[in-house]
Protein backbone atom coordinates (compact mmCIF):
# COMPACT_ATOMS: atom_id res chain seq x y z
CA UNK A 1 0.00 0.00 0.00
CA UNK A 2 0.96 3.42 -0.82
CA UNK A 3 2.88 5.27 2.62
CA UNK A 4 0.03 8.14 2.14
CA UNK A 5 -3.12 5.81 2.38
CA UNK A 6 -1.18 4.14 5.24
CA UNK A 7 -1.11 7.89 6.94
CA UNK A 8 -4.31 8.77 6.25
CA UNK A 9 -5.43 5.03 7.80
CA UNK A 10 -2.99 5.74 10.42
CA UNK A 11 -4.54 8.98 11.63
CA UNK A 12 -7.78 7.36 12.10
CA UNK A 13 -7.13 5.05 14.09
CA UNK A 14 -6.31 2.35 12.53
CA UNK A 15 -3.47 0.07 14.09
CA UNK A 16 -2.47 -1.78 11.09
CA UNK A 17 -1.71 1.04 8.73
CA UNK A 18 0.10 2.34 11.52
CA UNK A 19 2.34 -0.62 12.30
CA UNK A 20 2.93 -1.25 8.30
CA UNK A 21 4.19 2.63 9.36
CA UNK A 22 6.46 1.53 11.71
CA UNK A 23 8.08 -0.84 9.49
CA UNK A 24 8.48 0.78 7.13
CA UNK A 25 10.62 3.60 8.97
CA UNK A 26 12.51 0.70 10.61
CA UNK A 27 13.35 -0.53 7.48
CA UNK A 28 13.57 1.28 4.64
CA UNK A 29 15.38 5.05 4.97
CA UNK A 30 14.12 6.63 1.94
CA UNK A 31 10.54 5.54 2.83
CA UNK A 32 11.33 6.59 5.98
CA UNK A 33 11.65 9.94 5.14
CA UNK A 34 8.78 10.66 2.77
CA UNK A 35 6.85 9.22 5.64
CA UNK A 36 8.01 11.39 8.58
CA UNK A 37 7.94 14.12 6.27
CA UNK A 38 3.86 13.86 6.22
CA UNK A 39 3.75 12.88 9.67
CA UNK A 40 5.50 16.11 10.85
CA UNK A 41 2.74 18.12 11.47
CA UNK A 42 0.67 15.63 13.89
CA UNK A 43 3.52 14.90 16.01
CA UNK A 44 5.07 16.74 19.37
CA UNK A 45 2.03 15.96 21.36
CA UNK A 46 2.93 12.70 23.09
CA UNK A 47 4.81 12.73 26.28
CA UNK A 48 7.64 10.34 26.48
CA UNK A 49 8.26 8.74 29.21
CA UNK A 50 11.77 6.45 29.37
CA UNK A 51 11.80 3.29 31.21
CA UNK A 52 15.86 2.49 31.51
CA UNK A 53 17.71 0.11 34.05
CA UNK A 54 19.33 -3.46 34.36
CA UNK A 55 18.35 -6.04 32.75
CA UNK A 56 15.75 -8.38 34.81
CA UNK A 57 15.10 -5.04 36.48
CA UNK A 58 11.39 -5.37 35.82
CA UNK A 59 11.17 -2.67 33.36
CA UNK A 60 8.65 -4.39 31.34
CA UNK A 61 6.18 -5.60 34.19
CA UNK A 62 6.25 -1.86 35.33
CA UNK A 63 5.39 -0.67 32.28
CA UNK A 64 2.59 -3.12 31.92
CA UNK A 65 1.73 -1.62 35.17
CA UNK A 66 2.13 2.25 34.40
CA UNK A 67 0.16 1.53 30.87
CA UNK A 68 -2.66 0.57 32.91
CA UNK A 69 -2.56 2.63 35.03
CA UNK A 70 -2.90 5.89 32.26
CA UNK A 71 -5.31 3.99 30.72
CA UNK A 72 -7.38 3.65 33.21
CA UNK A 73 -7.28 7.71 33.37
CA UNK A 74 -8.29 7.68 29.63
CA UNK A 75 -5.42 8.16 27.82
CA UNK A 76 -3.78 6.09 25.34
CA UNK A 77 -0.66 4.83 25.21
CA UNK A 78 1.68 3.34 22.71
CA UNK A 79 4.91 1.58 23.74
CA UNK A 80 7.89 0.47 22.03
CA UNK A 81 10.22 -2.25 23.87
CA UNK A 82 13.36 -3.23 22.93
CA UNK A 83 15.66 -6.01 23.15
CA UNK A 84 19.05 -6.67 22.60
CA UNK A 85 19.84 -8.21 18.85
CA UNK A 86 22.38 -11.41 18.11
CA UNK A 87 25.47 -9.57 17.03
CA UNK A 88 26.27 -12.91 15.40
CA UNK A 89 23.02 -13.89 13.45
CA UNK A 90 21.15 -10.62 13.43
CA UNK A 91 18.35 -12.40 14.74
CA UNK A 92 16.49 -11.46 18.33
CA UNK A 93 13.99 -12.67 20.77
CA UNK A 94 11.63 -10.05 21.20
CA UNK A 95 10.35 -10.62 24.97
CA UNK A 96 9.03 -7.78 26.69
CA UNK A 97 5.23 -8.42 25.53
CA UNK A 98 5.45 -11.56 27.87
CA UNK A 99 4.71 -9.33 30.96
CA UNK A 100 2.13 -6.70 28.99
CA UNK A 101 -0.32 -9.67 27.74
CA UNK A 102 -3.46 -8.59 28.65
CA UNK A 103 -2.83 -5.13 27.32
CA UNK A 104 -2.55 -6.88 23.21
CA UNK A 105 -6.40 -6.13 23.11
CA UNK A 106 -7.02 -3.24 24.47
CA UNK A 107 -8.05 -0.57 21.63
CA UNK A 108 -6.01 2.24 23.27
CA UNK A 109 -2.67 0.67 23.52
CA UNK A 110 -0.46 0.18 20.62
CA UNK A 111 2.85 -2.41 21.54
CA UNK A 112 5.89 -2.58 19.14
CA UNK A 113 8.81 -4.33 19.86
CA UNK A 114 12.17 -3.33 18.04
CA UNK A 115 15.51 -5.56 18.27
CA UNK A 116 18.85 -3.05 18.80
CA UNK A 117 20.10 -4.26 15.49
CA UNK A 118 23.79 -3.32 16.07
CA UNK A 119 23.13 -0.05 17.66
CA UNK A 120 24.91 0.34 21.10
CA UNK A 121 23.12 3.13 23.08
CA UNK A 122 20.28 1.17 24.41
CA UNK A 123 17.69 2.30 21.86
CA UNK A 124 17.87 1.13 18.09
CA UNK A 125 18.69 3.18 15.32
CA UNK A 126 15.21 4.28 14.30
CA UNK A 127 13.36 3.70 18.00
CA UNK A 128 13.10 8.07 17.32
CA UNK A 129 10.97 7.03 13.87
CA UNK A 130 8.85 4.56 15.26
CA UNK A 131 8.02 7.41 18.28
CA UNK A 132 7.02 9.60 15.56
CA UNK A 133 4.48 7.38 14.14
CA UNK A 134 2.97 6.67 17.35
CA UNK A 135 3.07 10.18 18.39
CA UNK A 136 1.07 10.84 14.94
CA UNK A 137 -1.32 8.35 15.80
CA UNK A 138 -2.62 9.82 18.93
CA UNK A 139 -1.09 8.01 21.41
CA UNK A 140 -0.50 10.77 24.40
CA UNK A 141 2.10 8.74 26.43
CA UNK A 142 4.56 6.68 24.42
CA UNK A 143 6.63 4.81 26.80
CA UNK A 144 10.14 3.48 25.95
CA UNK A 145 11.71 0.76 27.18
CA UNK A 146 15.53 0.40 26.59
CA UNK A 147 17.10 -2.69 26.95
CA UNK A 148 18.58 -3.92 29.54
CA UNK A 149 21.25 -1.46 30.39
CA UNK A 150 24.96 -1.57 32.08
CA UNK A 151 26.35 1.36 32.93
CA UNK A 152 26.67 3.95 29.45
CA UNK A 153 23.63 3.17 27.55
CA UNK A 154 22.15 7.08 27.92
CA UNK A 155 20.46 7.75 24.68
CA UNK A 156 17.12 7.39 25.79
CA UNK A 157 18.33 10.94 27.40
CA UNK A 158 17.72 12.01 23.32
CA UNK A 159 14.42 11.51 22.99
CA UNK A 160 12.23 11.09 26.38
CA UNK A 161 10.61 13.85 28.36
CA UNK A 162 10.73 11.87 31.58
CA UNK A 163 13.02 9.17 32.34
CA UNK A 164 12.12 6.37 35.09
CA UNK A 165 15.52 4.62 36.54
CA UNK A 166 14.26 1.59 37.68
CA UNK A 167 17.10 -0.13 40.32
CA UNK A 168 16.86 -3.33 42.40
CA UNK A 169 18.24 -4.11 45.19
CA UNK A 170 21.33 -6.76 45.12
CA UNK A 171 23.21 -4.88 42.57
CA UNK A 172 26.62 -2.87 44.43
CA UNK A 173 27.43 -0.81 46.99
CA UNK A 174 27.07 2.90 47.35
CA UNK A 175 29.47 3.87 45.09
CA UNK A 176 28.18 2.05 41.85
CA UNK A 177 25.52 4.72 42.60
CA UNK A 178 28.10 7.83 42.65
CA UNK A 179 29.65 6.88 38.93
CA UNK A 180 29.17 8.93 35.79
CA UNK A 181 26.31 6.88 33.07
CA UNK A 182 23.20 5.77 33.53
CA UNK A 183 22.35 6.99 37.24
CA UNK A 184 23.08 10.55 36.20
CA UNK A 185 20.12 10.49 33.70
CA UNK A 186 17.03 9.29 35.81
CA UNK A 187 14.55 12.14 36.77
CA UNK A 188 12.97 9.68 38.76
CA UNK A 189 14.01 6.49 40.50
CA UNK A 190 12.10 3.56 40.71
CA UNK A 191 13.32 0.83 43.47
CA UNK A 192 11.59 -2.28 42.29
CA UNK A 193 10.95 -5.60 43.89
CA UNK A 194 11.23 -3.27 47.37
CA UNK A 195 9.85 -6.21 48.81
CA UNK A 196 13.01 -8.04 48.74
CA UNK A 197 15.75 -8.13 51.43
CA UNK A 198 18.50 -4.61 51.39
CA UNK A 199 15.63 -2.43 48.75
CA UNK A 200 15.73 -0.17 51.79
CA UNK A 201 19.48 -0.05 52.10
CA UNK A 202 18.87 0.55 48.04
CA UNK A 203 16.79 3.34 48.61
CA UNK A 204 19.21 4.74 51.25
CA UNK A 205 22.20 4.36 48.93
CA UNK A 206 20.42 6.16 45.67
CA UNK A 207 19.33 8.74 47.99
CA UNK A 208 22.29 9.51 49.79
CA UNK A 209 23.53 9.83 45.61
CA UNK A 210 20.62 12.46 45.07
CA UNK A 211 21.55 14.66 47.94
CA UNK A 212 25.16 15.26 46.53
CA UNK A 213 23.00 16.52 43.34
CA UNK A 214 24.41 20.41 42.42
CA UNK A 215 21.91 21.07 40.38
CA UNK A 216 19.74 22.58 43.17
CA UNK A 217 16.68 23.41 41.24
CA UNK A 218 14.90 19.49 41.19
CA UNK A 219 16.35 16.54 43.12
CA UNK A 220 14.77 13.15 41.39
CA UNK A 221 12.82 11.31 44.16
CA UNK A 222 12.85 8.07 44.55
CA UNK A 223 9.96 5.91 45.12
CA UNK A 224 9.60 1.84 45.97
CA UNK A 225 7.51 0.19 44.09
CA UNK A 226 6.53 -3.78 43.71
CA UNK A 227 5.59 -3.75 40.07
CA UNK A 228 4.25 -7.81 39.77
CA UNK A 229 1.85 -6.86 42.71
CA UNK A 230 1.46 -3.30 41.43
CA UNK A 231 2.31 -1.75 44.57
CA UNK A 232 3.68 1.99 44.40
CA UNK A 233 2.69 2.49 40.96
CA UNK A 234 0.29 5.43 41.72
CA UNK A 235 2.85 7.44 43.53
CA UNK A 236 5.23 6.58 40.55
CA UNK A 237 2.56 7.94 38.22
CA UNK A 238 2.03 11.12 40.61
CA UNK A 239 5.83 11.55 40.46
CA UNK A 240 5.98 11.19 36.46
CA UNK A 241 3.39 13.94 36.58
CA UNK A 242 5.19 16.23 38.72
CA UNK A 243 8.16 15.93 36.67
CA UNK A 244 5.38 17.10 33.80
CA UNK A 245 4.73 20.15 35.64
CA UNK A 246 8.03 20.97 36.65
CA UNK A 247 9.16 20.53 33.14
CA UNK A 248 6.79 22.48 31.59
CA UNK A 249 6.52 25.17 34.36
CA UNK A 250 10.68 25.15 34.44
CA UNK A 251 11.02 25.73 30.43
CA UNK A 252 12.99 22.98 30.73
CA UNK A 253 10.56 20.95 28.48
CA UNK A 254 10.86 23.25 25.33
CA UNK A 255 14.81 23.40 26.46
CA UNK A 256 15.02 19.59 26.16
CA UNK A 257 13.35 19.11 23.03
CA UNK A 258 15.51 21.88 21.32
CA UNK A 259 18.31 19.96 22.22
CA UNK A 260 17.03 16.94 21.28
CA UNK A 261 16.42 18.55 17.67
CA UNK A 262 19.37 20.00 17.41
CA UNK A 263 21.16 16.46 17.95
CA UNK A 264 18.93 14.89 15.78
CA UNK A 265 19.76 17.60 12.36
CA UNK A 266 23.39 17.26 13.23
CA UNK A 267 22.98 13.40 13.36
CA UNK A 268 20.85 13.57 10.09
CA UNK A 269 23.70 16.28 8.31
CA UNK A 270 26.33 13.93 9.29
CA UNK A 271 24.91 10.14 8.06
CA UNK A 272 23.96 12.65 4.79
CA UNK A 273 27.83 13.73 4.61
CA UNK A 274 28.94 10.23 5.08
CA UNK A 275 26.61 9.01 2.07
CA UNK A 276 27.72 11.71 -0.05
CA UNK A 277 31.68 11.12 0.62
CA UNK A 278 31.79 7.56 0.83
CA UNK A 279 30.09 7.44 -2.49
CA UNK A 280 32.82 9.03 -4.23
CA UNK A 281 35.44 6.79 -2.53
CA UNK A 282 34.10 4.09 -3.34
CA UNK A 283 33.15 4.51 -6.67
CA UNK A 284 36.68 4.63 -7.68
CA UNK A 285 38.05 1.97 -5.21
CA UNK A 286 40.16 5.09 -4.03
CA UNK A 287 40.12 4.12 -0.51
CA UNK A 288 42.15 0.93 -1.02
CA UNK A 289 44.56 2.24 -2.74
CA UNK A 290 44.78 5.30 -0.43
CA UNK A 291 45.25 2.77 2.31
CA UNK A 292 48.07 1.45 1.09
CA UNK A 293 49.37 5.14 0.66
CA UNK A 294 48.90 5.20 4.51
CA UNK A 295 50.35 1.74 5.39
CA UNK A 296 53.79 3.10 2.97
CA UNK A 297 53.75 6.20 4.80
CA UNK A 298 53.49 8.20 1.71
CA UNK A 299 50.43 9.55 3.62
CA UNK A 300 49.11 10.59 6.73
CA UNK A 301 45.37 9.52 7.67
CA UNK A 302 44.38 13.44 8.16
CA UNK A 303 45.55 13.98 4.08
CA UNK A 304 43.51 11.47 3.05
CA UNK A 305 41.02 12.63 4.60
CA UNK A 306 41.17 15.81 3.22
CA UNK A 307 41.59 14.65 0.12
CA UNK A 308 38.45 12.79 0.44
CA UNK A 309 36.28 15.61 1.77
CA UNK A 310 37.81 17.82 -1.54
CA UNK A 311 34.39 16.34 -2.79
CA UNK A 312 32.31 19.08 -0.79
CA UNK A 313 33.38 21.37 -2.55
CA UNK A 314 31.74 20.30 -5.79
CA UNK A 315 27.84 19.96 -4.51
CA UNK B 1 13.93 -4.96 0.96
CA UNK B 2 16.48 -6.31 3.41
CA UNK B 3 15.68 -6.61 6.33
CA UNK B 4 15.13 -9.43 9.01
CA UNK B 5 11.89 -11.59 8.96
CA UNK B 6 9.63 -10.99 11.97
CA UNK B 7 7.60 -13.97 13.74
CA UNK B 8 5.75 -14.01 16.25
CA UNK B 9 5.68 -17.47 18.64
CA UNK B 10 2.48 -17.62 20.43
CA UNK B 11 1.34 -20.60 22.93
CA UNK B 12 -2.61 -20.51 22.03
CA UNK B 13 -4.84 -21.94 24.99
CA UNK B 14 -4.16 -23.50 28.21
CA UNK B 15 -1.50 -25.62 28.09
CA UNK B 16 1.85 -25.05 29.74
CA UNK B 17 4.21 -26.81 27.72
CA UNK B 18 6.88 -23.93 26.57
CA UNK B 19 9.78 -26.11 25.83
CA UNK B 20 9.26 -26.47 22.56
CA UNK B 21 8.22 -22.82 21.54
CA UNK B 22 11.47 -21.82 23.17
CA UNK B 23 13.33 -24.19 21.01
CA UNK B 24 11.76 -22.85 17.81
CA UNK B 25 12.45 -19.37 19.08
CA UNK B 26 15.70 -19.57 19.48
CA UNK B 27 16.51 -20.90 16.25
CA UNK B 28 14.47 -18.60 14.64
CA UNK B 29 16.90 -15.99 16.46
CA UNK B 30 19.96 -18.07 15.38
CA UNK B 31 18.54 -18.11 11.83
CA UNK B 32 18.74 -14.23 12.00
CA UNK B 33 14.90 -13.43 12.67
CA UNK B 34 13.37 -11.28 14.79
CA UNK B 35 10.95 -13.48 16.92
CA UNK B 36 8.68 -11.73 19.18
CA UNK B 37 7.35 -14.30 21.60
CA UNK B 38 4.51 -13.93 23.57
CA UNK B 39 4.21 -16.51 27.01
CA UNK B 40 1.99 -18.77 27.42
CA UNK B 41 -2.09 -19.09 27.46
CA UNK B 42 -2.80 -16.50 24.32
CA UNK B 43 -6.61 -16.33 23.60
CA UNK B 44 -6.71 -16.14 19.00
CA UNK B 45 -7.84 -12.65 19.76
CA UNK B 46 -4.68 -11.38 22.00
CA UNK B 47 -2.37 -13.71 18.78
CA UNK B 48 -4.08 -11.68 15.96
CA UNK B 49 -3.59 -8.01 17.79
CA UNK B 50 -0.13 -8.81 18.31
CA UNK B 51 0.66 -10.35 15.05
CA UNK B 52 -1.04 -6.63 13.70
CA UNK B 53 0.89 -4.53 15.83
CA UNK B 54 4.47 -6.17 15.75
CA UNK B 55 3.60 -6.39 11.87
CA UNK B 56 5.05 -10.09 11.47
CA UNK B 57 5.70 -11.86 8.46
CA UNK B 58 4.99 -15.36 10.30
CA UNK B 59 2.77 -16.42 12.44
CA UNK B 60 3.83 -19.82 14.45
CA UNK B 61 1.61 -21.23 16.96
CA UNK B 62 2.74 -24.37 19.12
CA UNK B 63 0.26 -26.51 21.28
CA UNK B 64 0.64 -29.86 22.72
CA UNK B 65 -3.05 -30.14 24.24
CA UNK B 66 -4.99 -31.22 21.43
CA UNK B 67 -7.07 -28.46 21.01
CA UNK B 68 -5.66 -27.21 17.64
CA UNK B 69 -8.49 -28.19 15.60
CA UNK B 70 -10.41 -25.09 17.11
CA UNK B 71 -7.12 -22.49 18.08
CA UNK B 72 -5.12 -22.79 14.79
CA UNK B 73 -8.37 -22.50 12.21
CA UNK B 74 -9.25 -19.48 14.81
CA UNK B 75 -6.50 -17.35 14.35
CA UNK B 76 -6.25 -17.60 10.42
CA UNK B 77 -10.29 -16.66 10.83
CA UNK B 78 -9.82 -13.38 12.36
CA UNK B 79 -6.32 -12.76 10.76
CA UNK B 80 -8.52 -12.79 7.64
CA UNK B 81 -11.56 -11.10 9.55
CA UNK B 82 -8.44 -7.78 9.97
CA UNK B 83 -7.83 -8.02 6.53
CA UNK B 84 -4.54 -8.87 7.47
CA UNK B 85 -3.46 -11.12 3.92
CA UNK B 86 0.49 -11.36 4.13
CA UNK B 87 1.26 -13.58 6.78
CA UNK B 88 2.21 -17.01 6.58
CA UNK B 89 0.50 -19.11 9.58
CA UNK B 90 2.24 -22.21 10.70
CA UNK B 91 1.50 -24.31 13.53
CA UNK B 92 3.46 -27.24 15.55
CA UNK B 93 3.24 -29.42 18.27
CA UNK B 94 1.48 -32.88 19.02
CA UNK B 95 -0.81 -33.09 16.28
CA UNK B 96 -2.05 -36.21 14.54
CA UNK B 97 -1.70 -37.11 10.70
CA UNK B 98 -5.41 -37.41 10.47
CA UNK B 99 -5.66 -33.46 11.47
CA UNK B 100 -3.26 -32.06 9.32
CA UNK B 101 -5.15 -31.85 6.48
CA UNK B 102 -8.20 -30.22 7.76
CA UNK B 103 -5.90 -27.69 9.37
CA UNK B 104 -4.31 -26.99 6.21
CA UNK B 105 -7.38 -26.19 4.37
CA UNK B 106 -8.42 -23.72 7.47
CA UNK B 107 -5.47 -21.69 6.34
CA UNK B 108 -2.60 -23.14 8.40
CA UNK B 109 0.46 -23.60 5.30
CA UNK B 110 2.34 -25.94 7.16
CA UNK B 111 2.31 -28.13 10.06
CA UNK B 112 5.42 -29.00 12.00
CA UNK B 113 5.10 -32.39 13.62
CA UNK B 114 8.17 -33.26 17.07
CA UNK B 115 11.12 -34.61 15.58
CA UNK B 116 11.21 -32.08 12.77
CA UNK B 117 14.26 -30.17 12.18
CA UNK B 118 14.76 -26.98 12.90
CA UNK B 119 16.74 -26.49 9.78
CA UNK B 120 13.71 -27.68 7.39
CA UNK B 121 11.50 -25.17 9.15
CA UNK B 122 14.08 -22.25 9.00
CA UNK B 123 13.98 -22.97 5.45
CA UNK B 124 10.27 -23.25 4.68
CA UNK B 125 9.82 -19.98 6.38
CA UNK B 126 12.58 -18.39 3.86
CA UNK B 127 11.03 -20.60 0.98
CA UNK B 128 7.31 -19.45 1.59
CA UNK B 129 7.26 -16.31 3.51
CA UNK B 130 5.36 -13.36 1.40
CA UNK B 131 7.29 -9.98 1.35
Amino acid sequence: MEYKQLVEKMLIGDKRACAKLITAVENEPEKAEKIIREIHQYTGNAHIIGITGPPGAGKSTLTDKIVKALVSEGNKVGVIAIDPTSPYSGGSILGDRIRMQDLALNPDVFIRSMGTRGYLGGLSKYTKNALKVLDAAGYNYIIIETVGVGQSEVDIVKIADTIVMVMVPGLGDDIQSIKAGIMEIGDIFAINKSDLFGADRTAVEVNMMLDLTMDMDRRPPVVKVVAVNNEGIDDLLNEIKEHIKYLKASGKFEERRKNNLKLEVVELIEEELRKIVISQTDSENRLDSEVIEILNKNKNVYEVRDEFLKVLNDI
Amino acid sequence: MNRPIRVLIAKPGLDGHDRGAKVIARALRDAGMEVIYTGLRQTPEQIVATAVQEDVDVVGMSILSGAHNHLFPRVAELLKEQGVDDVLIIGGGVIPDDDIQGLKEAGIKEIFTPGTETSKMIEYIKNNVQR
